[in-house]
């Protein structure tokens, strides 16, 4: 489902003495259907830049990164967008949004945008809110003002409302407690069993043994200093 | 799929100043554009020669048209583009004053494009404009009032109902929060964000706010000089842009 081949990545910084920094050097991993792959490195390694790569958030220099029938590096803005309605999610750390919008409708939203009716999509997110325990009384206000803990899981609920084929996860379980940390993990095993392709970074040392098949250490596509 | 709107090599000078340079892209059904740039980098001028406002000096703006399919608007005579510009085209102007009748009611307002287009019963007139000034969250009881009584988020959302109430395919936003406060531009764009996707309209949207097309933008277009120096999906030019201009701009804004 997901075929990483041969990834490099620099970042130029041009109003900084145009330093340029190498960051990935011929990264390469494939992640199956109803697989679970954890990417590994210390901190600095890489690691939510692969991320970013394979979402098409980051531009890469070289190599490919297919994931269905697209390749990320080469695919035209719309067939980004197409893919990640449909093909693709991603549950970054941070939650985004319109402020002022409805926490319901935040996480109805990706539903919407594959076609689901109003109703159906707003079940599914009632179920999800409620799984992740999101008080019903907060619902119909903006998360904006929720705590870092609730954005956090009202960011998981929106991730998963839709089953994408391939999903990233960025530290998934980081700053949740025993019960909702379950949740998620179950929401994640959830997602394997339905066939999705997973790409995970998990520094929750437990979760990553329970849900990940595979770890890929990012560090050896670090670029060794000359 | 066809682009909606495909646009070649659109230049326009001032005498020896450049408005805007070589500007090519195409617009797919559905899809956001974001335009921004510092003032002066030409994105209003390409706006203005895009919506037919202002003549180009050469360059093609090919239109999908409902009834004959793409034609190059420039190329068409004044009746059929102003046609166009009452039917399938709409442009939110900054100042709400530019795109309303301020001596006209609200109600009017909505039903004066209906009657451009060929309404002529007024109870659905009526009917029509009291539904648009709902979905943009005007009380139908200010239906009778002039906006020079309304606070400028509402006379803007106003402009919005009087653009889109005969179901445009193309809308032009010429910085459409600019000059409104946080919280009336949050509610705007959460509005826009949903009549987009409800009626599946394509936008040009300039701005110089870039937390506005991060949030409204599929794609983005980024303006110096006049030239286009940089294009991506919005997220991607915002989160690793490539031009030195753009990483200067993109460094540049206050985190609050």
């Amino acid at each position: 489902m997901i075929h990483v081949e041969d990834l490099t990545k620099t970042f130029t910084l041009h109003n900084q003495e145009a330093a340029v920094i190498p960051v990935i050097e011929g990264a390469g991993f494939s992640v199956a259907p109803g697989e679970c792959v954890a990417l590994t490195g210390e901190s600095g390694a890489g690691k939510s830049t692969v991320m970013r790569i394979l979402y098409g958030n980051y531009l890469a220099q070289g190599g490919s990164v297919r994931i269905g029938d697209v390749d990320i590096t080469r695919a035209e803005p719309r067939e980004i967008l197409h893919l990640r309605r449909e093909g693709l999610g991603y549950v970054s750390q941070f939650l985004r949004v319109v402020p002022r919008v409805p926490t319901l409708d935040v996480v109805s939203e990706p539903l919407l945008n594959v076609g689901w009716s109003e109703d159906d999509a707003k079940a599914r997110a009632r179920d999800l809110l409620e799984r992740l325990r999101i008080p019903e009384r907060l619902w119909s206000l903006s998360p904006t003002t929720f705590s870092g803990g609730e954005q956090q899981r009202v960011n998981i609920a929106r991730g998963f409302a839709h089953s994408y084929p391939a999903l990233l996860l960025d530290e998934p379980t980081a700053s949740l407690d025993a019960t909702n940390r379950e949740t998620v993990l179950s929401l994640i095993e959830e997602a394997k069993a339905g066939g999705a392709a997973i790409v995970g970074i998990f520094h929750d040392l437990e979760a990553r043994a329970r849900v990940a098949d595979r770890e890929v250490d990012v560090s050896a596509f670090t670029p060794k200093a000359a | 799929m066809r682009p909606l709107l495909d646009v070649r090599d659109l230049t326009k000078a001032y005498g020896a100043r450049i408005g805007c340079a070589d500007v090519s892209f195409s617009l797919y059904p559905g899809e956001v554009l974001g335009i921004v740039g510092e003032s002066g980098s030409g994105k209003s001028t390409l706006l203005n020669c895009l919506a037919g406002h202002l003549p180009p000096d050469r360059g093609e703006v090919v239109f999908d048209t409902r009834a004959e399919g793409p034609r190059d608007v420039l190329q068409m005579s004044e009746p059929e583009r102003r046609m166009l510009g009452r039917t399938d085209w709409a442009f939110v102007h900054q100042n709400p004053r530019d795109g309303l009748r301020m001596r006209v009611s609200a109600g009017g307002n909505v039903g004066e494009r209906l009657m451009a287009v060929g309404a002529r019963h007024y109870g659905e007139i009526r009917e029509h404009a009291l539904d648009w000034l709902d979905r943009v969250e005007i009380a139908g009881e200010r239906v009778d009032d002039r906006p020079a009584a309304f606070s400028g988020g509402m006379q803007q959302r106003l402009q919005i109902a009087r653009n889109l109430v005969t179901g445009p395919r193309l809308i032009f936003m010429d910085e459409p929060t600019g000059g409104l406060d946080v919280s009336v531009q949050a509610r705007l764009l959460d509005l826009l964000r949903g009549l987009v996707r409800q009626m599946g309209l394509s936008a040009i949207v300039v701005t110089h706010d870039l937390a506005v097309v991060r949030l409204l933008a599929d794609r983005l277009m980024v303006m110096k000089d006049g030239h286009v120096i940089e294009t991506g999906l919005t997220d991607q030019v915002l989160d690793d842009p490539q031009a030195p201009y753009t990483q200067l701009l993109v460094s540049s804004v206050l985190q609050v």
